[in-house]
């Protein structure tokens, strides 16, 4: 699974983007989202997703549950 | 200064040998006003021709020239590392002001030309600042593009950042090759377990670290951050937010702390938390203090260095003088159909203009601490004054938006605080309520010196004991005070008057309409 940005709670600071590894969040007026093909939920970079780690308001990145988990190449 | 008037002041040191007037820490009472000569309060004393060169503009650093000099913060720094429980990052409105409220976000180029339009139009605007609305060192990229862009086009303007410090020790090379010659660190605890109940989480090293850890973290990197700025000689100030019953003892333990590591000025202030701004100490219902809490804690750590009194607590896009905003001015719609000409000349002489007026304040107020000079008494008061700025008392009392407090006793007049008040006078109208707001908001002063004032709010004044005073009318603000004190002395002498301790007052809680 990739992670997701809950719209209605994200407050625009862009503190994810500063710390995604794979770039995967992009800002389309003044709105993030996450880009599930490049999300790695940070397997493999970090122990804790950083977007999850930075974001100030609780609950507003959580797993994209249509995507797969990211299974990191063996 | 007149060889007469050395001597007077001389013996007015000897009788207040421990006055809180005399700082510590190389800022001895060698001013030509018997006053300290700290940069925070005084002209420039005996602080270095170096320091004084950093500050006698910056009215951040200066209280003296806060009265004369605006500054402007950019919004370009949205994202924040560390979350602190006076702090709720929803939040956004453009009637209030407080640290970490904005209402544009703005992208360095478009910052930079915000800064050239208001140099334009505001030629004694000499700082720009970049304190948030997160945490400038958590945005570095956009932080240090904003500085290099002004720094080129508007190379008379100082450049100052205000950050939680927990990156700053990565930066500080940065920011000394940038020539960002002040730095603000907010410090409210040395102590982690005190921390732990400021700071829920900090994201570090790729990390969220909670609790005492998350504090501890927090704390080494803060103060390592202080002692590699002092080594390169970039002024620092500590600000902290006194919060009653956490931190407002540790506070002294901060401040020897930050003093020791050589700091420049320590700005202690109050925590704003209406439950309305939804931070965790608003919804939990953790007040701020009172004024005299403030003032008790400020001259308790004045003895140890210099403090700051003067701090407005604007936002992270405020701009103009302290204690008003012209932000609405410069929005970025407003800022890219302005007409920006940017002359350096002009604002040169401007600016010298201001240092002529200033010296003039400075001048009249010795003469007229001359004149105290046989006293001896060890009363002291507070003044509220209503001023637009420029050292004078030059606003009527229901126009005021806010109050400067001076206290004044033998030794000398001095700023030691300000109050915010709503408009008395709300479009012609007076409210009784509003009286009332403004009566419990200067309720520790004995006296309020305005330009104007109609007779209804007099009485109300006078009956609340607060003489309201309009003889020193569009005067300067400390030689009126030290008048106004040397005659409140006759007057208690002959019996006229009877001193009375004045009680308690209230710092506002609410949203603060900019």
């Amino acid at each position: 699974m990739a992670y997701m940005i809950k719209d209605s709670r994200c407050t625009g600071c862009s503190a994810c983007q500063n710390e995604c590894p794979n770039s995967a969040i992009v800002e389309k007026n003044f709105l993030f989202s996450i880009d599930p093909m490049k999300c790695t939920e940070c397997i493999g970079f970090f122990a804790e997703p950083q977007c999850v780690a930075i974001c100030p308001i609780p609950k507003t990145i959580n797993l994209n549950p249509d995507v797969p988990r990211f299974q990191a190449a063996v | 200064m007149e060889p007469g008037n050395h001597n007077a002041i001389a013996q007015l040191r000897v009788m207040h040998p421990a006055t809180r007037m005399s700082g510590g820490n190389g800022c001895s009472s060698k001013g030509d006003n018997g006053k300290s000569s700290c940069g925070s309060s005084a002209g420039q004393g005996d602080l270095s021709p170096k320091v004084w060169e950093k500050i006698k503009n910056h009215p951040c650093y200066s209280e003296e020239a806060h009265h004369h000099y605006a500054r402007m913060h950019v919004a370009v720094a949205p994202a924040c590392n560390i979350q602190c429980n006076f702090c709720n990052r929803k939040y956004d409105c453009s009637n209030e002001s407080r640290p970490g409220v904005v209402s544009e976000r703005l992208l360095p180029e478009q910052a930079a030309r915000k800064v050239l339009a208001v140099a334009s139009t505001i030629p004694q605007m000499t700082v720009l600042g970049i304190a948030g609305p997160g945490d400038p060192l958590a945005n570095p990229e956009k932080t240090f593009k904003t500085f290099e862009l002004v720094a080129h086009t508007a190379p008379d303007i100082k450049l100052c950042l205000s950050t939680n410090g927990l990156m700053l020790p990565d930066y500080v090379d940065r920011i000394a090759a940038m020539n960002i010659d002040h730095v603000t660190i907010t410090i409210n605890m040395i102590d982690p377990h005190v921390g732990a109940k400021i700071y829920p989480w900090i994201f570090f090293n790729h990390a969220r670290y909670t609790g005492v850890e998350a504090s501890r973290i927090l704390s080494e990197r803060q103060l390592l951050g202080l002692e590699m700025l002092t080594e390169r000689g970039i002024l620092c100030k500590v600000n902290s937010v006194m919060i009653p019953g956490i931190n407002d003892r540790h506070l002294v333990a901060v401040n020897k702390a930050v003093k020791s590591r050589g700091a420049f000025l320590h700005n202690i202030m109050p925590l704003i938390s209406a439950p309305e701004h939804g931070t965790a100490f608003g919804l939990n219902g953790q007040c701020g203090p009172t004024a005299q809490e403030l003032k008790l804690l400020q001259d308790s750590c004045e003895g140890e260095m210099q403090m700051m009194r003067h701090c407005r607590q604007c936002r992270a896009d405020a701009v103009g003088l302290l204690g008003e905003d012209r932000s609405a001015e410069f929005t970025t719609e407003k800022v890219m159909a302005m007409e920006v000409n940017y002359d350096l000349a002009n604002r040169l002489r401007y600016q010298e203009k201001v240092e002529m007026k200033r010296q003039a304040i400075v001048a009249a107020r010795s003469v007229e601490l001359a004149t105290l000079a046989g006293e001896q008494s060890d009363l002291s008061i507070l003044i509220a004054v209503a001023t637009k700025g420029g050292g004078r008392i030059n606003e009527h009392f229901g126009h005021a938006r806010e109050f400067q407090i001076y206290e004044v006793s033998t030794a000398g007049s001095k700023f030691v605080g300000h109050r915010r008040v709503d408009n008395y006078c709300q479009g012609g109208y007076a409210e009784e309520d509003s009286l009332e707001t403004v009566i419990r908001a200067i309720n520790d002063c004995h006296a309020v010196f305005v330009a104007r004032i109609g007779s209804c709010p007099r009485a109300g004044l006078t009956s609340a004991g607060i003489e309201p005073v309009d003889s020193f009318a569009m005067e300067y603000i400390e030689q009126s005070a030290i008048a106004y004190f040397k005659e409140y002395l006759e007057r208690v002498r002959s019996g006229e008057v009877e001193h009375a301790q004045r009680g308690d007052a209230e710092l506002r809680q609410g949203a603060l309409i900019a």
